[in-house]
């Protein structure tokens, strides 16, 4: 196909683009997460950031742990119900564009504690954007989930602007 | 033996080795054990609920004390039986271990407590309805909490002792539950003038899980993958405890292969979980490089475990009677390669912090712990030697061969951040020497105890004859039938003496069972030790006792 436009007279020195899709690649390569680390999960998150599996590959190791710097929630662990109005308490506190992301059996569904004091799923307090199955998750499963919620940060701002819209409602709201 | 105390306690009576006392005469002679017998080391605390069980007590509930002597030898099970309505004298000015539990026992089983200077809930949140150990709380009723606890009923009397009567000047934070240098999910809420701490108290329970409530519906061996997650940093040293005392229960004994096995996997289970503490509390300490080279071997021992196990993290590699498969071939050289790099590791950290004079500023004197301290809060593990206090299980009261094994105990002088930190260095270093030992001596033979009625079948007469298929099905589906009994067995884990007492009516589901976590005593200790330091020492005082959360709200 021919070069055409700016691209034809600047050469290799300009790529034109939309808006969106420029802030969308800044977005998916640069994720802020905070890590809502409670349990054995965490500790394959360690593994996860350290050397070996690397999570910075995918712009994503500028762990905050403040929820207001913070783009991406990564909720590793059980989340009982003592902790779960901490965790409303931390999603509220982010700003949209928001994603969150429920890694190993027990934050998708309270995994194998199905008793009076876990939350039988994360989904129950906040909406989760991507699930991640196993007792751990092995941390190639954590890049994995990376990656998808890369793909819907690359979705069009029509998408996010509804997304932001969406009508979500938890045990905790009252 | 115990002598008879002065008036009537009646030591004599026993059941299954646990003196029954009246519960009138109990804080009588829990006194006299520790001030004549010198029983100055409180193991834990707990309750029964005998409702549902097969044969009836006249008493509904039962509260049980462990004891162990000041050579840590001797361990002594009292147990009082008591209705709902009565009240147990505290022993809070006794032990100082003893608050929390005692807190526990109130909460998971609603039995009140006399003189307790607090006696509210610790593991279930404040709005919790009911008593979930109780037998008559269904396992699966969940209460939604919606507030947390503001914690001023307990900083407020703590303030006032201090000669704090109004806070105006003081400024309140809280460290945690949702925070970095938490570990987990602990809470620490700190009254502050300037940077220094006045005051702390710690909330715990946000990782409760309902373990032991969970083990009330599982057989046995089903409880094996729940122990995993009590200190997932080194699951194989849970799954070893829990087996091994209800092994104890059963009365048999591993062959020697078996018993070498968890020797040098428990071992390296041990280096692995100090191995985190290290390296996470370096990183609080902002030396982060350390954190690479300390968890980078990690990752080697991963890929050795989940060759062996086929789990990284949680392995549930023993079984009641023995564990799921022998070694790999090529297991030695594997384990060879992952010493090397720990001992690589350990090195190239060693050489940043040893004689680094940050290092050492930032670590010595700072969050000391006097050994009569950590003995009377009930401190095990490293953080209790770190004191210089000579107790391990595996040499006071030997299992697996350690006696035949040419070890150290390592030991600090001061016992501040510094000795525990260098005591687990220390005591890396002497597992690696085990772990060597135990291979050269490895013998050959069976891994499992031989008894149909206790450990699975080979899977080649599973699938081919029907008596093995059988005995399959009857393990899987009615569990591993313990004789009736309590009993309290324990080991010396990655954290300290990690007990299980069980009480089993004679199937294949205990009764009951109650985890003697060496995180939660530790952690009760957290709250007095950090008052008077600045807040950046209080988050290496935390990392110090290596507290994981799952093991200290189970
Ligand atoms: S999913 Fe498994 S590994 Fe993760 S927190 Fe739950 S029990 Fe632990």
């Amino acid at each position: 196909m021919a070069v055409t436009g700016e691209e034809a007279i600047f050469g290799d020195s300009v790529i034109t683009t939309k808006l969106d899709s420029a802030i969308a690649w800044a977005r998916e390569s640069s994720m802020w997460p905070y890590i809502f680390g409670t349990a054995c999960c965490a500790i394959e998150f360690m593994s996860v950031a350290s050397s070996k599996f690397d999570i910075s590959r995918f712009g994503a190791e500028v762990v905050r742990f403040s929820p207001r710097q913070a783009d991406l929630l990564i909720i590793a662990g059980t989340v009982s119900y003592k902790q779960a109005p901490i965790l409303k308490r931390i999603y509220d506190q982010m700003t949209e564009p928001k994603w969150v992301v429920s890694a190993g059996a027990c934050a998708c569904s309270g995994g194998f504690y199905d008793n009076y004091t876990t939350l039988q799923g994360i989904d129950r307090i906040i909406p989760v954007d991507v699930y991640i199955s196993g007792c751990p998750p092995r941390p190639e499963a954590f890049l994995e989930g990376l990656m998808q919620i890369q793909k819907l940060q690359a979705k069009p701002s029509k998408y996010l602007e509804k997304r932001s819209k969406r009508d979500f409602k938890g045990l905790l709201d009252a | 033996m115990l002598s008879m105390c002065d008036d009537k306690i009646d030591f004599d009576r026993k059941e299954n080795n646990h003196y029954i006392v009246k519960l009138s005469d109990m804080k009588k002679a829990i006194k006299f054990l520790k001030e004549s017998e010198n029983y100055n080391f409180l193991l834990d605390i707990t309750a029964v609920d005998y409702s549902k069980y097969k044969e009836n007590h006249s008493k509904r509930f039962a509260i049980i004390y462990l004891l162990k002597n000041k050579d840590f030898d001797n361990l002594v099970i009292l147990k009082a039986y008591l209705n709902e309505d009565e009240i147990i004298d505290s022993i809070t000015d006794l032990y100082k271990s003893a608050n929390w539990a005692e807190r526990e026992v109130w909460d998971q089983y609603g039995l009140k407590f006399k003189n307790h200077p607090n006696l509210k809930r610790i593991l279930n949140h404040k709005e919790f309805m009911g008593h979930p150990l109780r037998k008559d709380y269904p396992t699966t009723k969940g209460q939604l909490c919606t507030k947390t606890d503001d914690l001023m009923d307990e900083m407020v009397p703590k303030l006032k002792a201090k000669g704090y009567e109004n806070h105006e000047d003081l400024m309140f934070l809280n460290l945690g539950p949702a925070h970095p240098a938490s570990h987990g999910t602990i809470r620490n809420f700190v009254a502050l003038e300037g940077e220094t701490i006045i005051s702390a108290v710690s909330e715990i329970g946000y990782l409760h899980r309902g373990f032991e409530k969970s083990c009330e519906n599982h057989t046995y061996n089903q409880i094996i993958p729940y122990t995993d997650r009590l200190n997932y940093c080194s699951a194989i040293l849970n799954n070893i405890a829990f087996a091994h005392t209800v092994e104890g229960m059963l009365g048999v004994e591993l062959p020697e292969r078996g018993q070498f096995i968890r020797v040098i996997i428990g071992e390296l289970s041990r280096i692995i979980d100090h191995l985190v503490c290290l390296a996470a509390n370096l990183v609080d300490m902002g030396a982060l490089t350390n954190y690479w080279y300390l968890y980078n071997p990690r990752e080697t021992a991963y890929t050795l475990l989940s060759k062996l196990t086929g789990a990284r993290l949680t392995n549930s590699y023993m079984r009641i009677g023995g564990m799921t498969h022998d070694l790999y071939d090529g297991f030695e050289e594997d384990l060879k390669e992952c010493i090397k790099d720990v001992e690589k590791g350990m090195d190239d950290s060693l050489s940043l912090i040893e004689h680094n004079r940050i290092f050492q500023d930032r670590s010595q004197n700072i969050g000391i712990v006097s050994g009569d301290d950590a003995i009377n809060r009930g401190f095990s593990g490293p953080n209790l030697r770190a004191s210089g206090v000579n107790y391990d299980v595996r040499k006071n009261n030997p299992y697996y061969f350690y006696d035949t094994f040419d070890f150290d105990v390592a030991l600090g002088s001061v016992g501040d951040v510094y000795d525990r930190m260098m005591v687990r260095f220390e005591e890396i270093r002497q597992s690696i020497k085990i772990i060597n030992q135990a291979m050269k001596k490895l013998p050959d033979g069976e891994i499992n105890v031989s008894n149909h009625a206790i450990s699975f079948p080979k899977k080649q007469n599973v699938y081919s004859n029907i008596e093995g298929l059988m005995n399959q099905f009857k393990l899987v589906m009615e569990g591993v039938k313990v004789p009736k009994g309590e009993y309290y067995r324990s080991i010396e884990a990655a954290n300290g003496e990690l007990g299980f007492y069980i009480i089993s009516d004679g199937s294949g589901t205990p009764y009951k069972v109650k985890v003697r976590p060496p995180c939660f005593y530790a952690m009760s200790a957290l709250g007095d030790m950090i008052e008077g330091e600045m807040i950046a020492d209080a988050v290496l005082d935390l990392g110090s006792l290596n507290i994981i959360a799952g093991e200290l709200d189970r």
